[in-house]
């Protein structure tokens, strides 16, 4: 039943999708002219301004913003190559569930046009994309008395994958090649960019807009807000998938015990980086509770937010409606 | 410069891990040292460790680095946690021999800041400076590429620790052994039975497992007794002070350390 709830995504008539359409950033502006899309942190004056003289946290360290990209950068570039292995090994495969979870909550239709930020190797778009075919079916049989979609239909793209960290967006090329079918991967756009600063992409244009456990890791997390609720259209959903504080003493305990002694060492053991993954668990405590969050999401403009807590608060889903 | 002797009245803790406490004190006492103090080692990358960890990674980055033998990082690291009462044993044998002591006090380390590499090459032939240069480039190996030593706590055996990591090389060029599994594993065991480090010794004991038949035939009919006489009756790799040797001829030297290393199985 949960299958077939996670409906296509595939779009219908290219026509009446024109306003949102977003071929204007198809293969050949975002593969061929890298300077044009907000890229890594480079020079060009539409990229965001990390400061180098304020000071904002990189896990339990004090540095200058332009530090905390760069390392964040760094991070992510060590361990795009283990980053699924480990997730499963750190979470005991529990961060499939969540993603699980996630998308089910976003319940995306046939028609939605979705962003994913921070998607890099692409762990939730893929598992959409995994069910896709029954419910097509499913949804083909139901709604339509038709021939099967046709090969122009197949084509038209549904998910936006954007990711700051080329070497992650990589990664998630690659298994996609794998996990999906041909033209599952045809409906899928990737695009290297600045969740901060997104300039080639119009305001309203997307239906919903997701970021699974990318937002911790942005220097200014109010910017990323502000341009999710630019270019999502009225009516649009802001999802977000995060770690956050657990509040019942006992499981805290274990949490923090499991964090700061066990996740360090795997990632030492597997990855051969404890760096990063101490990171990542500091990360975790600097970022704003639920509460905070959920105020900063309605600072931007989103209404009728609300959060859901995930394994005692280990992992949280905030959402949020441009109405 | 007139030596002098310290005079210290240590109390010696003894039921103290430290080092310093347990030897320095009482060599201060029975050596005379020059007015130079000798060098400390920095240490900055030292990250503790609560003993989970310590068992966690232990046990990890052994069967992790018995998996896949390329990954250095991973031998370091099994390195490192599993080093302390070998190291300790180091350091009291390193002290008792003059040169060993006269490293310990100067702790010389071995980086391309470190070492003039082209300046080796310049060398006559038969030099230890143009054999490691010869042996560095035949490899495509480089000084650099040693991590630093992260997780021992004591300034002085994490100097020690390396020491023995930054001469590996040299001793791969003293032995003449080369950088494949069969050159690894011979010098495993000759490291393993002068150290005692528990990386070496499985290093030696399991590496040996991964051996293609050829190898294995050598391995078994010559490397390994060639090896293990080496090791038991040469003097110790890492009390020689090889950067004042790059001149030394490299048979003079083998033969300084142990008879046998001019003599090496085929």
């Amino acid at each position: 039943m949960i299958r077939q709830r996670l409906l296509t995504l595939g779009s219908g008539n290219s026509s009446t999708n024109s306003l949102y359409s977003f071929r204007y950033f198809t293969s050949s502006s975002y593969l061929c002219d890298k300077a044009t899309i907000g890229g890594s942190l480079g020079s060009e004056s539409n990229r965001t301004h990390y400061s180098s003289e304020k000071e904002t946290h990189f896990g339990y360290e004090t540095v200058s913003e332009q530090e905390k990209a760069h390392k964040v950068k760094a991070v992510f570039e060590n361990v795009a190559k283990t980053y699924d292995i480990m997730n499963d090994v750190m979470s005991i495969g529990i961060h499939r569930v969540w993603k699980d979870i996630f998308i089910q909550r976003l319940g995306p239709g046939n028609r939605t046009k979705l962003i994913d930020v921070a998607g890099g190797t692409e762990f939730s778009t893929n598992q959409r994309p995994e069910n896709e075919v029954e419910a097509m079916q499913q949804a083909a049989s139901e709604s339509n008395p038709q021939p099967p979609k046709t090969y122009e239909n197949t084509l038209t793209r549904s998910v936006l994958v954007c990711d700051i960290n080329p070497k992650m967006l990589d990664v998630g090329k690659e298994r996609s090649k794998t996990i999906l079918t041909h033209c599952q991967r045809n409906r899928i756009d990737w695009m290297e960019g600045d969740a901060e600063n997104l300039p080639t992409i119009p305001d309203n244009s997307f239906d919903a807009y997701t970021i699974a456990f990318g937002i911790r890791n942005c220097v200014h997390v109010d910017k990323v807000l502000e341009e999710a609720y630019r270019i999502i259209r009225p009516g649009g959903r802001f999802m977000c998938l995060e770690f956050s504080h657990v509040t019942n003493p006992a499981v805290k305990w274990a949490y923090d015990q499991y964090s700061f002694q066990m996740i360090p060492v795997m990632g030492q053991i597997i990855a051969g980086d404890w760096d990063s993954y101490q990171y990542l668990v500091e990360s975790i405590r600097k970022f704003p509770n639920q509460e905070e969050f959920k105020s900063m999401i309605e600072q931007v403009g989103f209404r009728f937010t609300s959060y859901e807590d995930l394994s005692f608060g280990v992992a949280t889903i905030h959402t949020g409606f441009k109405i | 410069m007139l030596p002098y002797t310290k005079c210290v009245l240590p109390v010696i803790l003894y039921k103290s891990t430290n080092v310093t406490e347990r030897f320095i004190l009482p060599a201060i006492q029975l050596r005379t040292f020059s007015k130079n103090q000798s060098a400390t080692f920095g240490n900055e990358h030292y990250k503790q460790l609560t003993s989970i960890q310590k068992a966690v990674l232990a046990v990890g980055t052994g069967l992790s680095s018995f998996f896949d033998p390329t990954r250095a990082e991973s031998i370091a690291v099994f390195g490192e946690v599993t080093a302390e009462p070998a190291l300790r044993y180091i350091y009291e044998q390193m002290l008792s021999d003059p040169e060993g002591a006269e490293i310990l006090r100067e702790k010389p380390r071995i980086n391309s800041k470190t070492v003039e590499i082209e300046r080796l090459a310049q060398f006559s032939s038969d030099s230890f400076g143009r054999a490691y240069y010869d042996f560095l480039h035949s490899n495509n190996v480089t000084p650099d590429s040693r991590l630093p030593v992260r997780y021992i706590k004591d300034p002085e055996l994490a100097y020690v620790m390396q020491r023995y990591r930054e001469i590996h090389d040299l001793v791969h060029t003293v032995t003449g052994q080369p950088t494949n599994m069969l050159g690894e594993v011979v010098v495993k065991w000759i490291e393993g039975i002068q150290t005692g480090l528990p990386m070496c010794v499985t290093g030696g004991l399991f590496g040996a497992t991964r051996l293609k038949p050829k190898q294995r035939e050598k391995y078994i009919q010559t490397h390994l007794p060639w090896a293990i006489q080496v090791g038991k009756n040469s003097r110790p790799f890492l009390n020689i002070y090889y950067e004042k040797r790059w001149e030394d001829s490299v048979e003079q030297l083998r033969d300084y350390i142990s008879p046998l290393l001019n003599k090496p199985p085929k």
